[in-house]
């Protein structure tokens, strides 16, 4: 158990390492900063003055090395816009995030769950055949189209809720609901799946046989046992979405640390994309990570394999 | 049968139609059965024989593919074909109970033992909490589980196999049905467990004076449980009579296969016979009898036609053409297996 254990976090690091290496790589692809951050009209010497500041003068490999030091004492450096610690830009905006997330999950399994459980019951029927359209434009309508779709005719059209910016609960409606739509839909195709294995099983066919109302049959005995799988899914998705919110934040104006990373990428903020990036990587990481040790508790197979 | 019947199946057919409508599979043709109160019935048959789906039949808990085109059901002279969703759902666990195939499978993981047991005496009888968990406490111990008050209180993962299974048979007299019918109980017990469940719910059978279905392919347990036999074949009920008539004198060319097939140790001189062929297939019946391309003794009357049910001695009836007066026994040669 140890040594797979120790395996698992080796493969976490050797990621995180990858990741650190390809995005530190492209974002200097993208172009010089400086050029964004000098007043118009700056002569070449300001524009020298500014790149070796910043540390952009030296090679990318003295630059990557001194990276990885600074991010071994808890260091992701300044950035280059906001002038402040990047690490404190980042923890500002996290509630943000995390806030829109949560409302989005409560969402995502407001719509998914009893769907689902709808879509189970009713197998094959009106309500099972409409869930499937409801799961297909789920997973596939864009989330940026899905906020814009909801700005024209909310904001624009019925101006019953503000278009963009943070504050109050009525900002907070559609961003939730453009960020969870999708998540509704996958949560309510693996509530249908799950429920209809239960609903297959002997334990609900016993009780059929004590002469229980066919309500809490369901009510009961399959809905809290369908619920498990779809509840660890929900686990996962509340990392990924804090994590994917880049789109919806943008369309929205959210601040949160998607929108910190939008606004990183448009000033060649190298310094937050970097941040950002890794600290999200390292989340899903580390959720992985412990999903990967509790299979190899519940499950001796997996132990013996590593 | 002097005796008046708890339960009578008339001429009952169960089909499962697909989708279209255009397949149809004949699960069960055409039965006729009475169980007296008190009384053990024992159905035996291969697998797919309509067993399973004629027990789920009397329970009217059937698939939804499945319909009832015919017959009927009297229990305690109503006909169950004849009752609304409703009242058939205050028939089910209170006055027929049924305990399943897999009764390892039968409890559900997330609810404690106390919570399962006492869950039908509380939805039928309207019984308190409290009330219906003494009960469930009484019922552990009636069917030998020791320190039940302790048990009540936990999961199902908590238990062994055997314990399980007489938590099952526990829901089953929960609410003193009148009738249990038992899905192949044993199969998935190891032999010594096996006699000890048997031994139980023969005792609670006493107990209650419920009558029992034994739904099973084992003629072992039928010849120690049962008093009647009524033996499947392609969905019908090719022979059907008290268990000691039908094991002297099997009248059946199926049901004389099926007795031969079972090992003996007094005599090892008989060889075991294997019944040649394969069950037919359900959707596709052969015209006349059902077994009559695995019969031995079939002949032309019996390719030609279906046999119908003919009464024979002690209360037995069989479907076969060999017990007709005059069906041309000549032509069958002396009829042996």
């Amino acid at each position: 158990m140890a040594r797979y254990i120790t395996r698992r976090v080796a493969y976490s690091f050797l990621s995180l390492f990858l990741l650190s290496l390809t995005i530190f790589l492209f974002v200097r692809v993208t172009g010089d900063p400086t050029t964004l951050l000098v007043e118009p009209g700056a002569s070449q010497a300001d524009i020298d003055a500014m790149r070796e500041r910043f540390g952009l003068d030296r090679s990318l490999w003295v630059q990557y090395a001194s990276f990885v030091r600074s991010l071994v004492h808890g260091d992701f450096g300044q950035s280059f816009y906001y002038r402040t610690p990047v690490l404190e830009l980042y923890l500002s905006r996290l509630p943000n995030s995390l806030l829109l997330a949560l409302a989005a999950m409560a969402f995502s399994l407001l719509i998914g769950v009893p769907s689902g459980i709808l879509a189970a019951v009713r197998v094959g029927r009106f309500w099972d055949r409409a869930g499937k359209v409801f799961s297909l434009l789920g997973l596939s309508l864009p989330s940026f189209w899905v906020g814009l779709v909801l700005i024209l005719f909310f904001s624009v059209y019925l101006e019953w809720l503000p278009s963009s910016g943070s504050g109050t609960a009525l900002h907070l409606l559609m961003p939730a609901f453009a960020l969870g739509w999708y998540f509704a839909a996958a949560h309510m195709r693996l509530t249908r799946s799950s429920m209809l294995e239960v609903l297959g099983s002997d334990y609900i066919k016993l009780a059929r046989l004590k002469g229980l109302p066919e309500s809490l049959v369901i009510a009961k005995h399959a809905f809290k046992n369908a619920l498990i799988p779809v509840l660890t899914l929900a686990g996962i998705n509340l990392v990924i979405m804090i994590n994917v919110a880049v789109v919806v934040e943008t369309v929205f104006a959210w601040p949160g640390i998607g929108r910190l990373l939008y606004e990183g990428i448009t000033f060649r903020d190298f310094p937050v994309v970097q941040a950002v990036v890794l600290l999200g990587g390292a989340m899903i990481v580390i959720v992985n990570l412990l999903i990967d040790i509790l299979y190899a508790v519940i499950d001796p197979r997996i132990r013996l394999e590593a | 049968m002097s005796t008046r019947a708890l339960l009578e199946l008339q001429n009952l057919s169960t089909h499962y139609v697909s989708a279209k409508g255009r397949r149809v599979v004949r699960a069960v043709e055409d039965v006729s059965l009475r169980v007296a109160a008190g009384e053990t019935l024992g159905i035996v048959g291969e697998s797919g024989s309509g067993k399973s789906t004629l027990a789920l039949s009397i329970l009217r808990l059937l698939p939804p593919a499945a319909r009832i085109p015919s017959g009927r059901m009297l229990f305690e002279g109503e006909d169950l074909l004849q009752k609304s969703d409703a009242e058939m759902r205050r028939v089910r666990g209170k006055r027929i109970a049924m305990i399943l195939q897999d009764p390892m499978a039968s409890l559900n993981p997330l609810f404690t033992i106390g919570d399962q047991v006492a869950e039908p005496i509380r939805v039928h009888e309207g019984a308190t909490r409290a009330s219906a968990w003494a009960r469930a406490r009484d019922l552990l111990k009636a069917v030998r589980i020791p320190s039940p008050q302790a048990r009540l209180s936990q999961h199902p993962h908590e238990m062994s196999g055997g314990m399980r299974q007489r938590i099952v048979g526990a829901i089953g007299i929960s609410c003193e049905p009148r009738l249990l019918i038992a899905d192949e109980p044993t199969t998935s017990l190891d032999l010594t467990i096996q006699a000890q469940y048997l031994n139980l719910l023969r005792e609670l059978q006493r107990a209650h004076g419920l009558a029992l279905i034994f739904i099973t392919h084992n003629l072992g347990i039928v010849a120690k449980m049962c008093d009647q036999l009524a033996v499947m074949y392609a969905g019908r009920v090719v022979e059907q009579g008290p268990v000691r008539q039908i094991f002297k004198a099997p009248a059946h060319p199926y049901t004389r296969a099926l007795l031969s097939s079972i090992p003996r140790m007094s005599d090892g001189r008989q060889r075991l016979t294997a019944i040649d062929g394969q069950p037919p297939d359900l959707s596709a019946l052969p015209p006349g009898c059902a077994f009559a391309p695995r019969c031995p003794s079939a002949f032309d009357a019996c390719r030609a036609a279906e046999p119908p049910e003919i009464a024979g001695v002690a209360n037995s009836r069989v479907r076969c053409w060999l017990a007709a007066p005059d069906a041309g026994r000549g032509k069958a040669g002396n009829g042996a297996l």
